[in-house]
């Protein structure tokens, strides 16, 4: 038996079997997305308390809707319009959510490492939707979920990542899950988007510029989105981007035939992607979509489901590692 | 806890000799196949119902469709259950609409599997009708939940254990009461 997860604020501490196991558990929950009644009442009675504090809005529906159709009640916390303005610090939110009773917190924060600070304060179980450009964990699962299912298995595939590397977490997080799971991977972008260090990260890694040569016989293709607010710093103009970077049918040939496109949303069509790719037959995002509910339905289950850790205990303070 | 073995209540031929009866009742008391489709209760309601469904051709000459149901995300008792309950997938490849189902389970005690069973049913459609076939009926019951077909009834106490053994599940085949020590 795999050890049991107690939250989720990565992908990097996990082990393949966990991974493997989440992924597994998930797929019950994708079947439950084809019934014609979607609602269980297994979290009856359970409060899942979504704090934003970073603005998302499919991620959160996400959470909210997989919450929702496992019968949990939704805490809805958004930094847009609340105590933060006012100059609350993020601790304070935190326990301020927590004296409400939640039994799980899923948090997404602009600063990476913002759920690893509030899960050594909390005792409930923290879950990261996000955490500024260190991971995302729920994508990188949803993602190998998708890829498993069209091709059975992650070992040996060769799979691309192009956009901007450096600032996403979404591939921080896919290449600590693709590693671990056997793939090999490319990382493909402009130079400065394009941090060394990645490689180091276990996972074989290549990096290239050429996004020609990132494609060539990939299996899988998981374009990110441009955050045009970036574009400055990257001194490159947005139409360079596009002539060189952007994922067009053409170029898409370079890789296999049957090849996958992921992208995380929200597509800006006509940048990082061309329509006829985003519409295309090897597009995969609306059932990245789907999935996105199945892995966050299967991990709340797994972490507030069951008779929790706490209760067996009697209460013993649960400290976060 | 301890337990041990007080006594067999079937051997492997009594099994069959049973679940050979219990599909001649089923067609004899539905008027033939017509329209009926078996749903096991995971785990071992699921080659009970595959035998059954056998049994069934070989009476009839038709393949009752046979459905796989999961109650794990159903069960009322998620909360005292400590270690982490692993959820597995229903299989159920035909629509539940309009048919008639018949639910199959080893034992049925205190009815509580099969309230999850039929939540789970009818989350997937609305069925015609809904009968509960079950190996073992040992009483004890908490709901208001009987079976339309039942192998045997054996009384039981409330310490003791009634275990069913099948060889697609556990590489052996038989009934047994087993007692707390």
């Amino acid at each position: 038996m795999t050890e049991r997860l107690r939250q989720l604020l990565d992908i990097e501490s996990l082990t393949a079997e966990q991974i493997t196991f989440l992924l597994d558990q998930a797929k019950p929950f994708q079947e439950i997305q084809r019934h014609p009644l979607k609602k269980l009442a297994t979290l009856r009675g359970k409060t899942v308390a979504l704090a934003f504090f970073e603005p998302s809005t499919r991620t959160r529906i996400s959470f909210a809707t997989a919450a929702a159709r496992l019968g949990a009640d939704v805490m809805n916390f958004q930094a847009e319009n609340s105590s933060l303005k006012k100059g609350e610090s993020l601790l304070d939110t935190a326990r301020t959510l927590d004296a409400m009773k939640p039994d799980c917190i899923v948090m997404r924060h602009s600063s990476s490492g913002a759920p690893y600070f509030v899960s050594r304060h909390l005792e409930i179980p923290v879950i990261s939707a996000g955490d500024g450009t260190h991971e995302h964990p729920t994508q990188a699962l949803l993602d190998a979920l998708t890829i498993r299912d069209r091709r059975g298995t992650l070992q040996g595939l060769r799979v691309a990542i192009i956009g901007d590397i450096l600032h996403s977490r979404v591939a921080r997080s896919n290449l600590h899950l693709l590693g671990k799971l056997g793939s090999s991977i490319t990382l493909c972008g402009p130079a400065m988007w394009l941090p060394r260090e990645l490689e180091c990260l276990g996972a074989p890694v290549r990096r290239t510029s050429r996004i020609e040569e990132a494609l060539e016989g990939a299996d899988v293709v998981i374009v990110l989105r441009v955050q045009q607010e970036r574009m400055n710093e990257a001194a490159l103009p947005l139409d360079e981007y596009v002539l060189l970077y952007q994922l067009t049918p053409e170029r898409l040939r370079y890789a296999q035939p049957d090849a996958l496109m992921l992208h995380p949303g929200p597509m800006i069509r006509g940048l990082e992607i061309d329509p006829a790719v985003a519409d295309g037959p090897q597009s995969c995002v609306l059932e990245q979509v789907t999935n996105g509910l199945a892995v966050r339905m299967a991990l709340l289950f797994l972490l507030i489901g069951a008779g929790s850790e706490m209760e067996e205990t009697k209460g013993t303070p649960h400290v976060a590692d | 806890m301890p337990v041990i073995e007080k006594t067999q209540l079937m051997s492997a031929t009594e099994i069959d000799r049973t679940v050979q009866r219990l599909a001649h009742e089923i067609v004899e008391r539905s008027g033939g196949t017509a329209n009926l489709a078996l749903i096991g209760i995971r785990r071992r309601g699921v080659p009970l119902a595959q035998r059954i469904a056998l049994a069934m051709r070989g009476i009839d000459g038709v393949q009752v469709p046979v459905g796989t149901l999961d109650i794990t995300l159903y069960r009322d008792d998620l909360s005292k259950v400590a270690p982490q309950p692993v959820v597995h997938s229903s299989q159920i490849a035909f629509p539940v609409d309009d048919k008639d189902l018949i639910l199959v389970d080893d034992v049925l005690y205190t009815g509580r599997t099969v309230r999850a069973g039929m939540n789970g049913l009818f989350d997937l459609g609305r069925p015609m009708r809904v009968r509960l076939c079950v190996l073992i009926d040992r009483g004890h019951r908490e709901l208001p939940i009987e079976a339309s077909f039942v192998g045997r009834r054996v009384e039981t106490s409330g310490d003791q254990i009634i275990e069913v053994r099948l060889n697609e599940v556990d590489h052996q085949e038989r009934v047994m009461l087993m007692e707390l020590v």
